[in-house]
């Protein structure tokens, strides 16, 4: 094989990567906001519940979880599940990230000074008002730093998908790799994800000197 | 006519009994001074004041309007949000630490509110509020964010803000005890300022000339109750209570 059928080969690997990464990030950065809210909701069962959530999703192996979202329908109802594997890899890692979210979430928000909600109640701010113009931009600042390690986390993890075979990058690498009995694969793969990674810690970097603006 | 009248305000955390059943009323124009020392009940009196916190028993009432009103046995029982909405046009509160919203410029932390909760026109509210920052002496700091000014800077912005929202009682919560003391000079002038244009003010402080210099009447408070009320010139300069003249001989 060629370096530059390998190199197609991985590339084609690396975009379903990205497509995972961005897909994943789409649908558990607001899924997240909303077990944070019921971890912080005044009703003790639904604060339970997204407690028991968060403890479960982080307790246990990404990998695991993969497995069970993918074959659990077959187990369960006996469904048909060919077909399912992408969308198994993305409800499993949004499930998983959103978890993670929430935590980071939750610390942003209780970074808030309660000052800043009773200074927003007295001059009258409706809670939706109070929630979306002086609290979330905050959070936005105070949680970014930990949302890139998140995100570069992630980068990392959709590497994970070979455990249900779906043809990312990795998956791909291994593949050529037994076939042609060469690490060349393995290296490439590995500067495909590190680069992808200088650009997001880059975009990332961006975006906290934009929020510089004040402290 | 009478902007603020609270009647039997009672408030308790768990065991601890804060306020034991405080009256007073404020009419227009009056300059009402708080006074005691920490833990006296004054802070939670001005929170209860402005719905910050509720109260359990007791009248909250602006300008006749009930927000509290007792039921006879003791218990307060409070207006739907919706007319509680109405009545917190009536107030605003000077926080002790400023509370100014940090991602907004100092223009921004005063117009929004006018704008956004009393539907004011923009031009019309950024042309006041670049008034209200001449007369607090920070015209040129408009586009500055609160952490690039002084703490004395930003109490006056945050007297500003209040001040945009026209509120016909305004309430201040130690304004100066964040500060360093050289700047409390600034906030007491900004507070004497208003005083002589008449604005109805209930101020908590520390500052006893101060509290002398600007109040109509003056209260002093202690374990949760009004151990000492009138004019300046009798409960600062001439207590009758022990209390009073135990605490006044601190300073």
């Amino acid at each position: 094989m060629t370096l530059s059928t390998m190199l197609d080969q991985l590339s084609t690997g690396m975009i379903r990567s990205i497509g995972i990464f961005v897909l994943t990030l789409v649908f558990s950065m607001p899924l997240g906001m909303l077990i944070t809210f019921g971890r912080m909701s005044k009703y003790r069962v639904i604060r339970n519940i997204a407690r028991l959530y968060i403890s479960v999703l982080r307790g246990t192996p990404l990998m695991l979880q993969l497995l069970v979202v993918y074959f659990a329908p077959f187990y369960l109802w006996g469904a048909n599940i060919s077909g399912y594997r992408f969308f198994a890899v993305i409800i499993g890692f949004s499930l998983n990230y959103a978890a993670y979210f929430a935590e980071i979430y939750r610390g942003g928000i209780e970074a808030v000074p309660r000052g800043q909600y009773e200074a927003a109640q007295v001059l009258g701010y409706t809670r939706a008002q109070t929630f979306l113009r002086i609290v979330l931009p905050q959070v936005t600042k105070n949680i970014l730093p930990a949302v890139t390690n998140e995100v570069i986390t992630l980068v990392k993890d959709t590497s994970l998908a070979f455990a249900l075979a779906y043809q990312e990058v990795f998956s791909i690498a291994k593949q050529i790799s037994a076939a042609q009995t060469s690490f060349m694969p393995f290296v490439i793969a590995g500067i495909f994800y590190y680069v992808f990674n200088l650009l997001v810690a880059f975009i990332m970097e961006k975006f906290e000197a934009k929020m510089n603006y004040y402290r | 006519m009478k902007i603020l009248e609270i009647n039997n305000c009672r408030k308790q955390f768990g065991d601890l009994e804060v306020l034991k059943g405080i009256s007073l009323s404020v009419d227009q124009g009056q300059v009402v001074s708080i006074i005691g020392p920490s833990g006296s009940g004054k802070s939670t009196l001005l929170r209860c004041a402005t719905l910050l916190e509720t109260m359990d028993g007791g009248d909250l009432i602006y300008i006749g309007q009930y927000a509290s009103k007792d039921d006879g046995n003791g218990k307060a029982v409070y207006a739907s949000d919706q007319e509680l909405k109405k009545l917190r046009v009536n107030f605003g509160l000077v926080f002790q630490n400023f509370n100014l919203f940090p991602h907004y410029s100092v223009l921004k932390n005063i117009m929004e509110a006018p704008v956004l909760v009393q539907k004011r026109d923009k031009d019309e509210v950024k042309a006041e509020a670049m008034e209200l920052l001449k007369k607090m002496g920070l015209e040129d700091k408009a586009d500055a964010y609160p952490y690039q000014l002084s703490g004395g800077q930003q109490q006056r912005v945050s007297i500003a803000r209040a001040l945009a929202m026209k509120p016909k009682i305004l309430f201040f919560d130690e304004p100066t005890s964040a500060l360093d003391p050289e700047l409390t000079g600034e906030i007491l002038k900004v507070i004497k300022l208003l005083a002589a244009e008449h604005m109805t003010m209930v101020i908590v402080t520390h500052e006893m000339a101060f509290a002398r210099d600007v109040s109509d009447h003056i209260i002093f408070m202690d374990g949760g109750v009004i151990v000492e009320q009138g004019k300046p010139e009798e409960v600062i300069g001439n207590p009758k209570e022990e209390r009073t003249k135990a605490f006044l001989s601190r300073f």
